[in-house]
């Protein structure tokens, strides 16, 4: 978590004074760096502007001039369209509720366990440490076919459960965790053991409640992935009323052969919640990705 | 409160067992779902499993990895997912390296950057690949349209080609995930001292001398990082793949992913597959474990 201990010393790094003398070759240096770095985000957005463009434009023009950028007679007919033939809701829904439980279990169990590998002692504690942390080398996508075939015998395919358990363990999570608890003062720890805290309530009233910024770093970064996760629930639901948001997005282009403002349109609805998590949250998720990568 | 006259609290009774139960449900998930299909996967390579019989069917002794090793389409599915993963690590790695270096120079409007750069990175990867087969799209598509107004009079067949389609599907990744990198690499420029580029003007480096050579040598670990989380995340490329050629033109894009999903759940031979999955898995693993001996020897190193 060194980027947000650093971050604050940038702000002023930028509006310290500038070296005595900015010579000629600086300014030119500047001035082509940013013209780079402008041109080039604009062209990142490109795909983002003319999706939203063609999603808002009459069917009838899109099918007479497709790459055109404007109308005059903006409609949100595709939408419409989009929530009454698909299943959208549902995708909405079940996506929400997958990513909500998967995250909440992901939170809870990982802090627990990095809890008890940063605090508490026991027997075989390295151990288990080590072999956790070999489970980040293990790429769960390689893993599909014996997972499915345990929810399918546990009668779990086209359920929540199915979608969610198989993403709960989440060393990276466990990880995040156990480094913030590390720098936990060992005092404040013995300070409630002392006070005749259990280790549970340790965990819940003290170390839970300081621990805010591996928390939410922990549920962006887990409810970001369950969110677009595509493989998994692409393999264990086949019931459309209980596909999530990307799986069931894919199957817009069957229900509606294809007609671009309505796809334009499944893509602007899919995009929607996570461009809205990612404003909110900017910063925690630069950070969460800053603190988790480099450690 | 009362002082305890204990020093240690976790030598009372309760406790020898308070550190394994909080571990419990964290490792009763992890063997589930992580070591026993480990362990399955290594155990199914041996035999004739099929999807649509239950249990792990004929004993076959190595006779998968023959069949697997003298298979072209595994061949040929190993050697795209390879060719993927040099045309999306190659661009991720320096033109991220490079918009951060030009990113980092710039405090007011770093926002917008972030956002340009980042925000598709969030995106499911469904809608990813909607758009860009849209923007790909033969005739009416924007990607044939720009090459036009550069004078290109038939552009090629973006997803149609087999010569195209893979470098198509990796443009549309790099658009997609630099923000990963990008905000990495800020992240690790933020840990380069002011007072070194300082000091290195003052010696009368330009900005592009000590962009060179002071800042770049400074994010030897990040780009060590960087790297290895790509080549890890594109040898394991599905989505984007799938959703827009399933494979084609002609197997031109089908990846190592696409033959264990094909061969398992639609062929059922799941024997097969796991055959697959764990060769798959070594070279994953071989990648990893490569990184670990570069990071812990820098470490010794510095």
């Amino acid at each position: 978590m060194t980027a947000i201990a650093t971050r604050p010393e940038t702000g002023q790094r930028g509006t310290s004074a500038p070296p005595a003398r900015p010579r000629d070759s600086e300014r030119l240096f500047n001035r082509v760096a940013l013209g780079t770095l402008i041109a080039l985000a604009l062209l990142w957005l490109v795909p983002l502007a003319w999706a939203l463009a063609t999603s808002i434009r009459p069917a009838q023009e899109v099918v007479t001039n497709p790459t055109g950028w404007f109308t005059a007679h903006p409609t949100l007919d595709a939408y419409g369209e989009i929530f009454d033939a698909g299943k959208l809701p549902y995708w909405y829904a079940n996506s929400f509720i997958t990513s909500i439980l998967t995250t909440v279990l992901t939170v809870v169990m990982a802090s627990l366990a990095a809890f008890a590998l940063s605090q508490t002692r026991f027997r075989m504690r390295r151990a288990a440490f080590v072999m956790l942390l070999a489970g980040i080398m293990i790429p769960g996508q390689v893993l599909m076919i014996p997972q499915f075939l345990a929810l399918q015998s546990a009668g779990l395919l086209n359920t929540y459960w199915g979608v969610v358990l198989p993403q709960v363990p989440n060393v990276v999570a466990v990880f995040v965790f156990k480094q913030f608890f590390d720098g936990i003062p060992r005092e404040l720890i013995d300070a409630a053991r002392a006070d005749g805290a259990g280790w549970l309530r340790t965990y819940w009233q003290i170390v839970m409640p300081i621990s805010r910024p591996a928390v939410s770093a922990v549920t962006i970064f887990v409810f970001v992935g369950v969110w677009n996760n595509f493989l998994w629930p692409l393999l264990v639901v086949t019931d459309p009323e209980m596909m999530t948001l990307p799986v069931g997005l894919t199957s817009v282009q069957d229900v509606f052969g294809v007609p671009y403002a309505q796809l334009m349109a499944s893509a602007v609805l899919g995009a929607i919640p996570l461009l809205a998590v990612f404003a909110l949250f900017q910063r925690r998720i630069v950070e969460g990705i800053a603190g988790t990568g480099l450690k | 409160m009362a002082t305890t006259t204990a020093p240690t609290p976790t030598s009372s009774r309760g406790d020898r067992w308070a550190g394994p139960g909080m571990l419990l449900p964290f490792a009763l998930f992890y063997l589930v779902f992580l070591v026993g299909p480990l362990i399955y996967t290594v155990v199914a390579g041996f035999f004739e499993t099929s999807l649509l019989k239950s249990g792990l069917g004929d004993f076959a002794g190595l006779s998968n990895y023959t069949a697997v090793l003298g298979d072209a389409e595994f061949w040929r599915t190993l050697r795209n997912t390879l060719w993927f993963t040099v045309l999306t690590t190659v661009p991720l790695v320096l033109l991220s390296l490079a918009l951060a270096l030009l990113a980092d120079r710039f405090v007011r409007g770093r926002w917008f950057f972030r956002f340009a750069f980042f925000a598709p990175f969030v995106l499911p990867s469904a809608v990813v690949s909607l758009l860009f087969m849209f923007i790909y799209a033969d005739q009416l598509g924007l990607a044939q349209e720009a090459v036009k107004w550069f004078g290109v009079d038939t552009p090629p067949s973006w997803l149609g080609d087999p010569d195209w389609a893979m470098i198509s599907i990796a443009a549309a990744t790099v658009w997609w995930t630099i923000g990963f990198n990008f905000v990495l690499y800020l992240a690790g420029l933020q840990d380069v001292p002011r007072e070194v580029h300082e000091a290195a003007a003052i010696d009368g480096a330009g900005p592009w001398q000590r962009i060179r050579h002071v800042v770049v040598p400074m994010l030897g670990r990040t780009t060590t990082l960087v790297t290895v989380l790509q080549v890890i995340a594109s040898l394991k490329v599905f989505d984007q793949i799938y959703m827009m050629t399933a494979g084609g033109p002609d197997g031109s894009t089908r990846s190592s992913l696409q033959l264990i999903y094909d061969t398992g759940f639609v062929e059922g031979r799941v024997g097969y597959a796991s055959t697959v999955s764990l060769l798959l898995f070594v070279v994953i693993l071989l990648v990893s474990l490569v990184w670990f001996a570069l990071v812990r020897r820098a470490e010794k190193e510095s």
